[in-house]
């Protein structure tokens, strides 16, 4: 086997980096792939929560890097699928604990293991960034429709661009379909248009993330709410299967549409 | 019926065409590195160098940003007086 390695970052914060990594893992784990995710954002480890594996952390991602443990040690096998794996990061403060350097030899040591290895990234353009980025075969920008969060993926792309790690592909997350049918919400063709870059999934505000998210079961789990269906979509085209993106819109029947023309703006 | 035709088309006064409209703006300026003020001066300063060879009409004169994907290109449009011809 030889795995890809898939970076996921943003710059802005709170964008839904953890949310996207965790459920890709998700995702391509049920299809039968091998899997492992590396939180990147040391000092504020927060992926094994997403994923409900908090319990399990014995060794981390700077355990492994200092030689306290093997890689195997820190490496907590998700017991709900057969073949995911999550290295946390460690919660001490010294961020430079790590390097770009020690992020590709780690990637190195897991690549003929496994069919992809996610990286979540933590928000910012500096050194968390760089380890991040610096073993990535493919980058993933998540976004939101929203102007902070747009002019931030573009600064990042950019990045990306310079590290020669482009071209980036593009998620938009936490799109709500009534806000951007009214015109007041950037729609997915604008942030397109915008940003210049390759779309790869669109995932909607979806309050089964926050539910999901509280029981530690990533929505991609069971394909059955919106966004868990549109991350599944997301690791096909990861995998090269041609997957029509999800009509938001779908939801709209014939009443809903004749009641906006009749009162345009509301909704 | 132009409400309609308003409501139909564009949505420019909705604030999501405001984000847009700002965005743009604001990703020339990240990419570029050019303020808007920036780009002022230098389109006087390219005007001024032009004006010591030719002459021109600077009301004529039309600099633009196009863009192409996410690359950027300065666009500049000069009409040329016709020279005096000496007889
Ligand atoms: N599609 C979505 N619908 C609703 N809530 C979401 C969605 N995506 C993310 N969230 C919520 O947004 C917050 C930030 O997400 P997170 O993945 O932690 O962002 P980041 O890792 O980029 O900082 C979380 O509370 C998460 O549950
Ligand atoms: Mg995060």
């Amino acid at each position: 086997m030889a795995a890809k390695v898939l970076t996921i970052t943003s710059g802005k914060g709170g964008v839904g980096k953890t949310t996207t990594t965790a459920n890709l893992a998700v995702s391509l784990a049920r299809d039968g792939k091998k899997v492992v995710c590396i939180d990147g954002d040391i000092g504020l480890r927060n992926l094994d929560v997403v994923l409900g594996l908090e319990n399990r952390i014995v060794y981390d991602l700077v355990d492994v890097i200092e030689g306290r443990c093997r890689l195997r040690q820190a490496m907590i096998r998700d017991k709900r699928l057969p073949e995911l794996y999550l290295i946390p990061a460690a919660q001490t403060r010294d961020k430079n604990a790590v390097s770009p350097s020690d992020m590709v030899r780690l990637t190195d040591d897991l690549r003929a293991e496994f069919d992809w290895v996610i990286i979540d990234s933590p928000a910012g353009i500096e050194r968390g960034f760089r380890n991040a980025i610096a073993p990535a075969d493919m980058a993933v920008v998540v976004t939101n429709p929203e102007v902070s969060a747009v002019r931030d993926a573009d600064r990042i792309i950019g990045l990306i661009e310079a590290e020669e790690k482009g071209p980036a592909r593009l998620i938009i997350n936490r799109v709500n379909p009534a806000m951007v049918r009214r015109g007041e919400m950037l729609s997915a063709e604008d942030v397109i248009e915008l940003l210049a870059i390759e779309l790869i999934g669109i995932i909607p505000e979806d309050e089964s993330v926050v539910i999901s998210t509280n029981k530690g079961q990533p929505v991609a789990l069971d394909g059955k709410s919106r966004a868990g269906e549109a991350y599944h979509n997301i690791a096909r085209r990861l995998n090269g299967e041609k997957v029509p993106f999800l009509n938001l819109d779908e939801k709209e029947g014939l009443f809903q549409k004749l009641a906006r023309m009749i009162k345009p703006g509301g909704n | 019926m132009a409400g309609w035709l308003d409501w139909l088309t564009g949505q420019k006064n909705k604030s999501a065409g405001q984000a847009k409209d700002r965005l743009k703006l604001v990703l020339i300026n990240d990419r570029t590195d050019l303020s808007p003020a920036q780009l002022d001066e230098m389109k006087n300063e390219l005007l001024a160098v032009i004006m010591r060879y030719v002459p021109i009409n600077p009301d004529e004169v039309n600099i633009t940003m196009s863009q192409e994907g996410r690359e950027h290109r300065l666009l500049a449009d000069i009409p040329l007086k016709p020279a005096a011809r000496k007889r």
